[in-house]
Formats: C-alpha cells, sequence, structure tokens
C-alpha cells in the first residue's frame, strides 16, 4: 500500500515508489529527484518537529535530509 | 576585485571542480592549491568565485576553479545556475574549462554518481576523483576505481582530502595526456533524464557489488541527540551562550590591546608632526581622523575572529544545518526559513559580515529579509554607547539578585530582537504571504573540523572584512573630520571648536526636529559622527563637552552627563541607539549585496523612523512615570 512519506512512521524501513506534486511548485520533481527521490530508493523518517512534524529528517538512500511537510507529501513511498 | 569579470585569461590550462554540496570539493581544493587562492564574485552576481593555482610534478601551472556545489546540471540557486553555465561555456567572462574534476564522496555514490554521468555528456575531457575513500572503506563499502574507471569510460581516483591521501596520485594524474582526452562525440548525444541516469547508476553498483544501501550510520547516534525535540534546541542555546561568552569575554584583552596600539599610534604621530604649528590641521586630520577611523574598526577584529572561527568549526562539523532545522519553526512564523539563523546571529558582533553571510540563502526574498533584519541585531558597536549611559543613568544596585544594570544592558538586546520579530512579522504580511519556501536541505554527515580548513577559511573571511570595511571607513572618517573641523572656530571664541564647525551647525539644525524626544544639541551633534560608526559618538560627546581624548575623557563623561541631562533623555537615547542610526559601512555593503540604493536607502527611512518612534515614546514615558 503506497502512502506519502510525511506520513511513514519514525523509524519505518520504505522504498520511494514515484513523486506526486498536488498542486505543489512543478519544479519540485526535479529537485526532489536530484538529491535522491527516485523509484526504488530506499527512505526513512528519523526525526520529526514537535507539533505538527514539520520539518522532518529523512534518510534518502545515503544522504539525510531536512524536509517541509509538504515537501516530503510530494514523495509517494512503499512500507517495506 | 570583486564583479570585474576577467575577460584576458591567464595563462594555463582551467580545471573546474565539480561535486554535490558536502562531497568535500573545497577541502580537496585547498588541499591542491595551499594558500594560492583568490576569493573574489562571479560577473554580476554575489556568488562566491574561488580560483587557485597548483603545481603538477612536471612543473606545469594549472588554473583551478571551484565552482559551487550543485546537486544537478539542473539549477535550483544562483550557485548552481553558474555551475552549469559555466560548464556550458556561456557564464559572462569565465572560460570553458579544459577539464572537468568530478569529485564525490565514494560512501555516497548512489546520488553522486548522477551528477557525474549528466556531466559526461557536456563533452569535457572529465577526471572522476573518489573523495572521503576512507569513509567508504570503514562502512565497509570501498570502490575499486579501477574497475569504476572501466565502466565509466574516464580515469577514477581515490582520495581522501583532509589528511592528503591520494593526492599526489591526482596531481601525477594531471601531467598524463590521457586525461586530457576529449570523450568521444556519440557519449554526449544523450538527452538529460535523471531516472534513465538513476537506473545506469543502479546497475553500475550492482556490477561494483555495493548497492545496498548503507541503513544506519554512527552519525545517527549523535543526531538522536542534536536533533532530539526536547534536548538539541537546549544545546543550541547552550552552545550560543557559550558563543557569546566567548565573543564577549575572550575578546576584551586583545581588544584592550589594539586600543592602546592605536593610541600609541596616534601619540607617535603627533609627536612627529607635533612641531611645526603650520602642520596643525595634518595631525589633526591624521591622529583625529585616520588613526583614530581605521583603529575603530580594528578594535571590532578579535570579536569578529571569535565569532568567524566558531561559525567555521560549526560550519565543519556538519552542525549548522542541524541548528536551522532546530530553527526552521520558529523563523518560519516569522516568514523566514532556518537559513537567516547563521546571519543573524553573525550580526551581533557586526551587521557587515551578517550581511555578507546571507549569500548562503537560496530564496531572494527570504534574502533580502534576512538582509533588512540584520542592522536590528545589538551589534557590538553599540556597546559603549550603552555601557556609558548605563554607567551614568542606571545606579548600582541588585534587584532580585541580578545587577541592574546588567538587567538593563540584556534588555536592550531583548528589545532589538523583539524589534526584528516585529518587522520580519510584519514583512511577512506585506510581501511573500503564503510564499512556499522550499527547505529540502543536506544535513551531511558529521565530521571532525579540519584545522588547516578552519583557519584558511578565517584568514579569507578577514580579508574581505577587511578590504570592505577598511576603504569605505577611512573615506568616511576624514568625511566626518571634514565636516566637525571646518570651518574654524572664529578669533576670540569660547566654546568648544565642534560648535563652530559644520558639523556642529548641523547639529544645531537638528535640534528642534530632536527636541520633542528630549535631545539637546550636543547630542545631535554627537550623532553626525555616530553615522559612520555608532561607538564614534561616544568620542564625538567628549569632544562637544570640551574633554580631552582618552578612556579618562569617557569616565568624566559619564558624571557630566549624570548631571546635565535628565533620565528620560538618557533612556530615549537609548532607545534610539537600538533602532538607529544605521552606520554608513552597514548601508554601502547592503547597496552592494542587494545591488542598488533602494534597500539600503528604504531601510535607513524605517529604521529611522523606528528609532524616534521608540525613543519618543521612551522620553515621554519615562517623563510620565517620574513625574
Amino acid at each position: 500500500m503506497s502512502q506519502a512519506l510525511d506520513e511513514l512512521p519514525l523509524q519505518q524501513a520504505a522504498r520511494v515508489t514515484r513523486l506526486q506534486l498536488d498542486g505543489q511548485p512543478p519544479e519540485w520533481a526535479r529537485q526532489l529527484a536530484d538529491i535522491g527521490f527516485t523509484p526504488g530508493e530506499s527512505v526513512q523518517v528519523l526525526r520529526r518537529a514537535p507539533f505538527g512534524g514539520d520539518p522532518l529528517v529523512v534518510r534518502v538512500g545515503d544522504s539525510r535530509f531536512a524536509l517541509r511537510r509538504a515537501e516530503a507529501r510530494c514523495v509517494r513511498v512503499q512500507a517495506a | 576585485m570583486q564583479t570585474a569579470p576577467i575577460h584576458v585569461h591567464p595563462p594555463g590550462a582551467l580545471l573546474a571542480l565539480l561535486g554535490n554540496p558536502n562531497c568535500g570539493k573545497t577541502a580537496l581544493f585547498n588541499r591542491l592549491t595551499g594558500s594560492r587562492q583568490k576569493v573574489a564574485n562571479y560577473a554580476g552576481v554575489t556568488v562566491e568565485r574561488k580560483e587557485g593555482r597548483l603545481q603538477t610534478p612536471q612543473g606545469r601551472s594549472l588554473r583551478l576553479l571551484d565552482l559551487p556545489g550543485a546537486y544537478s546540471l539542473a539549477p535550483r540557486s544562483p550557485d548552481e545556475r553558474i555551475t552549469r553555465d559555466v560548464l556550458a561555456g556561456t557564464a559572462i567572462g569565465e572560460k570553458r574549462p579544459d577539464l572537468i574534476v568530478a569529485v564525490v564522496d565514494a560512501s555516497r555514490l548512489r546520488r553522486q554518481l548522477r551528477l557525474v554521468l549528466a556531466a559526461q555528456r557536456l563533452g569535457l575531457p572529465m577526471l572522476v576523483v573518489l573523495n572521503m575513500a576512507d569513509r567508504a572503506e570503514q562502512l565497509g563499502r570501498a570502490v575499486d576505481p579501477q574497475r569504476l574507471a572501466e565502466r565509466l569510460g574516464v580515469p577514477v581516483l581515490g582520495t581522501v582530502a583532509t589528511s592528503g591521501r591520494g593526492v599526489q596520485a591526482l596531481q601525477a594524474a594531471l601531467d598524463d595526456p590521457r586525461t586530457w582526452a576529449h570523450p568521444p562525440a556519440a557519449a554526449s548525444a544523450c538527452a538529460d533524464d535523471p531516472a534513465a541516469d538513476a537506473r545506469r547508476v543502479h546497475e553500475l553498483l550492482v556490477e561494483l557489488g555495493i548497492d545496498d544501501s548503507a541503513g544506519a550510520e554512527a552519525g545517527d547516534r549523535l543526531d538522536h541527540w542534536v536533533l532530539h525535540p526536547v534536548i538539541g534546541p537546549l544545546l543550541l542555546a547552550a552552545l550560543l551562550f557559550l558563543m557569546f561568552q566567548a565573543v564577549f569575554a575572550w575578546a576584551e584583552a586583545p581588544m584592550g590591546w589594539i586600543e592602546a596600539g592605536t593610541a600609541w599610534v596616534g601619540e607617535w604621530l603627533g609627536a612627529q608632526l607635533g612641531e611645526q604649528a603650520s602642520k596643525g590641521w595634518l595631525r589633526s586630520l591624521l591622529v583625529d581622523g585616520v588613526v583614530a577611523g581605521v583603529g575603530g574598526v580594528l578594535v571590532f577584529l578579535p570579536q569578529i575572529l571569535i565569532l568567524f572561527a566558531f561559525i567555521l568549526v560549526l560550519e565543519d562539523s556538519g552542525y549548522l544545518p542541524r541548528a536551522a532545522y532546530l530553527l526552521d519553526r520558529l523563523m518560519g512564523g516569522l516568514g523566514l526559513s532556518g537559513r537567516s539563523f547563521i546571519p543573524l546571529l553573525s550580526s551581533y558582533a557586526c551587521a557587515i559580515p551578517g550581511i555578507l553571510a546571507t549569500r548562503s540563502i537560496t530564496n531572494p526574498r527570504d534574502r533580502w529579509v534576512t538582509m533588512a533584519l540584520t542592522p536590528l541585531m545589538t551589534c557590538s558597536a553599540r556597546l559603549p554607547v550603552y555601557a556609558l549611559l548605563i554607567a551614568a543613568f542606571v545606579p548600582q544596585r541588585e534587584l532580585a539578585g541580578f545587577s541592574l544594570q546588567g538587567l538593563v544592558m540584556f534588555a536592550l538586546y531583548a528589545v532589538g530582537l523583539l524589534g526584528a520579530m516585529a518587522v520580519a512579522w510584519l514583512l511577512k504580511h506585506l510581501s511573500g504571504a503564503g510564499a512556499v519556501r522550499t527547505l529540502m536541505m543536506e544535513l551531511p554527515a558529521w565530521n571532525w573540523p579540519h584545522a588547516p580548513n578552519v583557519l584558511l577559511g578565517l584568514w579569507q573571511r578577514t580579508l574581505i572584512f577587511l578590504r570592505r570595511v577598511g576603504g569605505i571607513i577611512l573615506l568616511l572618517t576624514i568625511a566626518i573630520w571634514l565636516l566637525s573641523s571646518f570651518p574654524a572656530p572664529p578669533q576670540g571664541a569660547s566654546g568648544p571648536a565642534i560648535q563652530y564647525s559644520l558639523a556642529g551647525q548641523l547639529g544645531r539644525l537638528l535640534e528642534p526636529l530632536f527636541a520633542p524626544i528630549g535631545f539637546n544639541w550636543q547630542i545631535c551633534v554627537a550623532l553626525v559622527p555616530g553615522l559612520a560608526a555608532r561607538e564614534v559618538a561616544v568620542s564625538a560627546l567628549a569632544t562637544v563637552y570640551a574633554l580631552s581624548g582618552g578612556d579618562a575623557a569617557a569616565d568624566q563623561l559619564g558624571g557630566l552627563i549624570a548631571g546635565q541631562w535628565s533620565l528620560a533623555t538618557a533612556m530615549a537615547l537609548l532607545a534610539w541607539y537600538v533602532f538607529a542610526p544605521q552606520c554608513i559601512s552597514t548601508l554601502a555593503t547592503l547597496r552592494r549585496e542587494s545591488g542598488g540604493w533602494r534597500l539600503p536607502l528604504g531601510l535607513a527611512g524605517a529604521y529611522f523612523a523606528l528609532a524616534y518612534a521608540a525613543a519618543w515614546l521612551t522620553y515621554r514615558l519615562t517623563l510620565a512615570l517620574l513625574g
């Protein structure tokens, strides 16, 4: 079952299935892909900021990125 | 220096270092070029341009350009646009490189190799450097450069830039003519497709047997605490506290030496010129104008060095983006992102390095808002003014266990910060409300700060600061000296000379404007040179009250104004200095960095009004409370 990255439970290993922008700036697709969010890549949510979980810290492949919730919502993932 | 495009290209082939941010590219650049570096800007933009020279073992002299870090050749910021333009040969005043040196973090190949593939399509000769080879080995994912070279069809070398491992082999490879061979034209034919590149990288890594993703790393344990919702902010607060302590406590002694040195040079110069009365104006210009003015800037150097050292160490270790993450929510409420934090922090020492630090903010709107806030951070030049007035007017007693004077000082800092927050909040609602700001900020692997990198960075930033400030301060101090020295007092004049000068006349002219906020004409006169640098207002006050220079004058001045000014006037002047005036070097730096007069003039006007309002309110409130 596919879900948005921002709703993935903490530490849950998952893989990227696709990017889905839903009205966000179109350049985000390229930017998210450039920093490693490509189909099949392993991802994990490491931290969520208190009160609303924005921003959050995500491991993508071998790197760690801080993302806004809106950015993370564009990444569809499949729990592994 | 800054923006002059170099159209006549110096001799020697040009190498360009290309790589993702945080791949150790700059450490490698430092290792290859040593101190033979030139730091400037790219033509027309405030993107830092670093070029150096290196010598190959066979004695060839090559130019090396450290391109801004980029995740891909599709630019998302002015920095990345420069990288793409230079590589494409379309950047203004830049020669197209003869060789791309693509630097990749060997422990993070999956993402970084995609940039290598994209760069290969540019059709330029290329050399791939597997940097941080030691970390890849520790993670059990060592890469065989030879095998990767066969797959990619370009030379590949392994290095550890921080320790120097593999750097000699890299220099030797630059003497090998095969390194400079152009790739076959077919390679550059394919279109730019991230998904295809991702598949190709996947295949490559499978062939090399390192496709398994890393998962947890040692640094994650540290991140567990540093990014913790409760511990993280506490740790950040403790770090900031230590930093402030260091900036103000450690710098005290060297600042004393610089002041003593300036005074000594002034006296020595005065003695050299003192014999001839006809040279009186020259002595005054050199001693009171040039030496005092330049000394007044140099005195802040220790604070700025300590602040920069802290920031560089935090930057090198990988902490800064984590601090930006922790503060993102807070700054988001003010319409900014965590990236604005460092410039604002730097501004507590001086607004000028703060304004320069806004270059790392990619969003143009966030950048100008951050620049607009820097003057509201209580810079150390306000301290002498605060110290004088607090010592003169605030009684030395305890309030709830704290020194009352200390509390007033703290309140002044707090009011400045609250003012900045209010302005940011206002600007959020006036501009860019609801605008989406991208964060997508990498939290790089933790690193022990590398001393040579930190020292080199410190040296370069100090040079930039001195160059920026030195020129303009020198010019302005001479201008202010002229204003306060001419015309000379008439025969038989009884008052201090400054009273009859242009500055004095200006002060008289301004008096009606400032009378409603309790300023007398002496304060008005002191405000004029205070425009050059805030702390000059103190010595100007001393001059107006016809006291001799030096520390003794400042002490006497405290007693004198305590007797002559009302408490309300003193409080109003404190409130005035929280918000204004912007010193002229800050305005000049704002003009240069924002690319026009609109921002500096708008800010000067707005903060002047704000300062006037704050001083008026303080004056009236104090009068009303004390009857």
